[in-house]
This record gives structure tokens, sequence and C-alpha cells, in this order.
């Protein structure tokens, strides 16, 4: 029998960061523990051993069986890219809050004030949204907006263009213009692990063309933002993302929010979620 | 004037608001806090047996301690900082800056705790940092009734960038500060500061601004 929500894969550590002590953690509400063996990692989940694997820094682990390989980012193999493992943020809302935050664009020019946006470049414009039903995830196209600073490579403001893609119910993936590779473009994920429907553990991760940055000036950055969005994250309301329509009105902003609620819906992906209207 | 520092220590931002305020130049080296855990390496441990941050060095002085390089940084670049009017005023800039190391052990550790998963005792954290911010709120309330807007007196001092970061991050530690209306006056007037600068979780005021159209809260 097959599970929408145990059935995913999740990220329950980084790799580079895992002690030999190992890490408890919890994953939908159950203990997990993830630990060296030799030198492997295993992740186990009240005696019972986990389906596990390294992939983009992390080590991700599937609580029930798995229904399809874990989410390919084919940027992560290409040379010159410098991945950074930014670490583990704990933000109290729900896994779905936190994803679907990072694939809002109108909140930069007020909560990444003078990084990701300025006032009073609030403006977002036309863009594509498409579930993409050959590889069953979510995509955002054309994304145009003024950033001051988009990147810590970035000497000035510039036009950035985004795509966001959601290739699995709490992961989120955005390709952002890449300041000194035109034609290239940065990788910034949210790895989002859920240890309650209303806690998660939240591991950004990046793949970028920088040579210059140091890295831990990348992983600053990128933290720096990030902090800025939990403080929102926390008071959001209501805590769980609503799946039925019109208990918030979207605009033309918020598309790509309604494009991952309806296929989260449809998945029946509900970990996070309130299903019946307020 | 080279500071250790790191974007999410409170302690680290109140040396690069004073910097701001005061028009000090630092030169920044992002410390790998977390998740590299660098402040424990041997290479810093070397500079800061203490394996803290900040840690300020400028020619032969290394100073590991955010209220000595405080008054250093003010001393060099903003001496009016250090309170000095009379010895009362000056009394208490030295008080509030041993009081601010109470903030660090309590507020400070409930954030580290529940933002970055950071080992404490989360229940005496959080009890002792409601404690703090009683004490502030009592002390802020009491200079109020004296005409004083500050903790030191009738302007900012070292006193007040020492203790406003943990006060106004207190949420992220789980700790609400909705209880103290004298603390919220006082973060509003240090925001309102010419040369002001921010960190996550410490915006800027622009709350007062027309709110922008089409914005949801
Ligand atoms: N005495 C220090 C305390 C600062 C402090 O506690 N800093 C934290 C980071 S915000 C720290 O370095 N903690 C070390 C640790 O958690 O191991 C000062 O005020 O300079
Ligand atoms: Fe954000």
């Amino acid at each position: 029998m097959t599970d929408p929500i145990r059935d995913e894969w999740y990220p329950v550590a980084l790799v580079s960061q895992l002690g030999p002590e190992g890490r408890d953690t919890r994953l939908l509400g159950e203990p997990v523990r993830v630990a060296w063996h030799g030198g492997a990692i295993t992740v186990t989940s009240g005696g019972r051993s986990l389906p596990s694997q390294q992939r983009y820094g992390h080590v991700w682990a599937c609580p029930g069986t798995p229904q399809r390989p874990l989410f390919d980012i084919p940027e992560a193999d290409q040379p010159g890219r410098r991945l950074v493992d930014v670490g583990l943020v704990r933000v109290k809302c729900s896994p779905l809050r936190a994803v679907e935050n990072f694939l809002d664009i109108a909140h930069f020019p007020f909560v990444h004030t003078d990084i990701l946006g300025a006032e009073p470049h609030t403006e977002v414009g036309r863009y594509d949204v498409a579930i993409r039903e050959e590889v069953d995830e979510v995509w955002a196209t054309k994304v145009h907006f003024y950033q001051p600073q988009a990147a810590k490579s970035a000497a000035g403001g510039i036009t950035t263009e985004y795509m966001y893609r959601v290739p699995a119910p709490t992961v989120s993936i955005l390709y952002k213009t890449c300041p000194p590779r035109p034609g290239e473009w940065d990788v910034i994920t949210l790895f989002v692990q859920p240890l309650d429907e209303e806690l998660c553990e939240v591991w950004p991760w990046m793949a970028l063309f920088d040579d210059d940055t140091p890295m831990t000036d990348l992983i600053h950055f990128q933290q720096t933002i990030f902090l800025q969005d939990r403080s929102i994250l926390e008071n959001q309301l209501p805590h769980r993302l609503p799946l039925d329509p019109g208990l918030e009105i979207p605009t033309r902003a918020d598309l790509t929010s309604v494009a991952y609620r309806r296929w989260l819906k449809r998945r029946g992906y509900t970990y996070g979620a309130q299903l019946v209207a307020a | 004037m080279i500071l250790y520092d790191y974007v999410l220590s409170p302690d680290c931002y109140k040396i690069r608001l004073l910097a701001a305020l005061t028009g000090a130049k630092l030169t920044l080296r992002a410390v790998d806090f977390h998740p590299g855990g660098e402040h424990r390496s041997p290479a810093f441990l070397a500079i800061n047996p203490a394996g803290t941050i900040p840690v300020m060095q400028d020619a032969s002085l290394t100073l590991t301690d955010s209220a000595a390089i405080l008054t250093y940084v003010a001393a060099r670049s903003g001496p009016a900082w250090l309170g000095d009017d009379t010895p009362e005023m000056r009394a208490r800039v030295a008080l509030w800056l041993a009081f601010a190391q109470r903030l660090s052990a309590s507020i400070g550790k409930a954030r580290t705790h529940d933002m970055l998963q950071k080992p404490a005792d989360i229940v005496a954290c959080r009890k002792a940092g409601v404690q703090c911010l009683r004490e502030i709120e009592a002390a802020l309330v009491e200079r109020h009734l004296m005409g004083d807007a500050f903790l030191a007196g009738n302007r900012p001092t070292l006193a007040d960038i020492a203790c406003f970061p943990h006060s106004m991050l207190a949420p992220d530690g789980g700790i609400s500060v909705d209880a103290y209306p004298a603390i919220r006056l006082w973060t509003r007037a240090i925001r309102a500061l010419p040369g002001f600068v921010e960190m996550p979780g410490i915006h800027r005021l622009h709350d007062l601004k027309p709110e922008p159209a089409g914005v949801q809260a």
C-alpha cells in the first residue's frame, strides 16, 4: 500500500556535520536516529532501518516505501560550481508554509530590504506557472525582479530572472541569474525536514558559480536571508497551509503558491495542511 | 579594526551597530559559527581560548568580549557613547555592559537552541531571559519618570547598544516581548537613530509608512 506522505524522501542530516555521536532527530512526528556505521550512514526509526542515501550534501531518508528515486538536480554535478552546506535552521511553522514562502517573490522588498528587493521596485511582472505532468513537478518560469544585491557576488542592482521548481512536497529549488556567469543559473534550494505538522528543520543548500567569495561569506549571506524569513514564517496564520481554495485571496504574485497547493491536494500530501475551510 | 563576526550573533551585531552609528571602519572576518563550529577550532581557540565571538583585533590588541570591544570602538570613534556626562551615567553604562552578559547567557542561549539546535537548558534559559526583560522594563520605566528615554540617561550610550539586540530577538528563543511597553518604545528610539543598521530579526523602522498596496500581512 502506498502512502503519499511516508513514501517521500526527506533530509535528516548534513553529511559534513554528522559527528561520531550521530544525530537524534524526528521525522513526521517519529524519533529518528542518524548514525555512522563503519564508513556508512544509517537511519533508523523505532528499531527499523529506513531506506536512506546521501545526495546534495545531505542524508535523505524515507519512512515508508520509496515510490520514486530522489529528484534530480543535474547542476549539482556540473564542474566549477561551489556546493554550499548552509546548515539547519529550526522554524516553528508547517513544512509546507516554509516551501510556500520560498516560492513567493512579492515579499522581497519588505522582508529582504536592500538585498533581494527594495521599494519602490515592488512590482512582480507576468510569469508562467505550470504543473509539468511528465515529471509531476510545479514550475514557475520567466519571473523577473529588480534586486539591489542579488547575490554575494553582485556588485550593484540588477534585474534578476528566476525559475522556481517544486520537485517534492517539502523541497523547493530556485534558479536565478548568475552574476559572474551569464547563461548559467545559480541553484538555491530549501530542503525541509518535517518534524511535526507545525515544526520543521530547514536545510538550505546552494550550487553556485562564484570563485571569489569565501565559503563562510556564502553561508552567512544565505543564513541572513533565511533568518529574515524565519520571523515571518513563525507568525503566519493559519499555521497550517490551507489547501482548499477561497481561504486566502490570491494575487498574481501568488500564482505559484496556488499551483503548489493544488498539486499537494492532488497528490494527497496533507502533512502540515489544513483541509476544512475556516 | 578586525572583527571576527557572525551575521546571526547579537553580540557581533552590537559591534557592527556601534561602528555604523559612529562611523568606525571595521574589517569583517566571517566566522563559520554554524554549521561549521569554527569558533571551537584550534586556530580560533588560539585567538580566543573562550571560544566565543565577537573578537576584535587592532594592532597589538586582542579583545575577546563584546563589552570591551564596544568600549574600545567608542573610545576611538565616538567617545560620547561612553556616557561620561556624570559619574552616575558612567556607572550605569558599566552596569548595563555587565548586565548584557546575562542576556547572552539566557536569551542568547535560548535563541541558538531554538533556531540552530545548540544545546541548552531551554526552560531555565527562558526563565532567566524573562527575568532580564522585566529588569530592563522596570529600569526604563524608572528612567522615564526622571525624564530620560535611555538606559543610562537622557541620551543613547553603550548601555543601550549592549542590551538592545537580545531584547529585540527574544521571540527567536520563544520568549515573548509583548508585555513590555517601555522596551518597545526604547527599541523604537534606537532603531530611529541616524546610521542605524539591521540584522535578521531586527528590521529597520518602516512600520510608520503606509502599507504597500497588494501586500497582505
Ligand atoms: N562574553 C561574550 C559572550 C558572547 C557570546 O555568548 N557569543 C556567542 C555567540 S552569539 C558565542 O560565542 N557562543 C559560543 C558557543 O555557543 O559555543 C561577549 O559578550 O563577547
Ligand atoms: Fe524570503
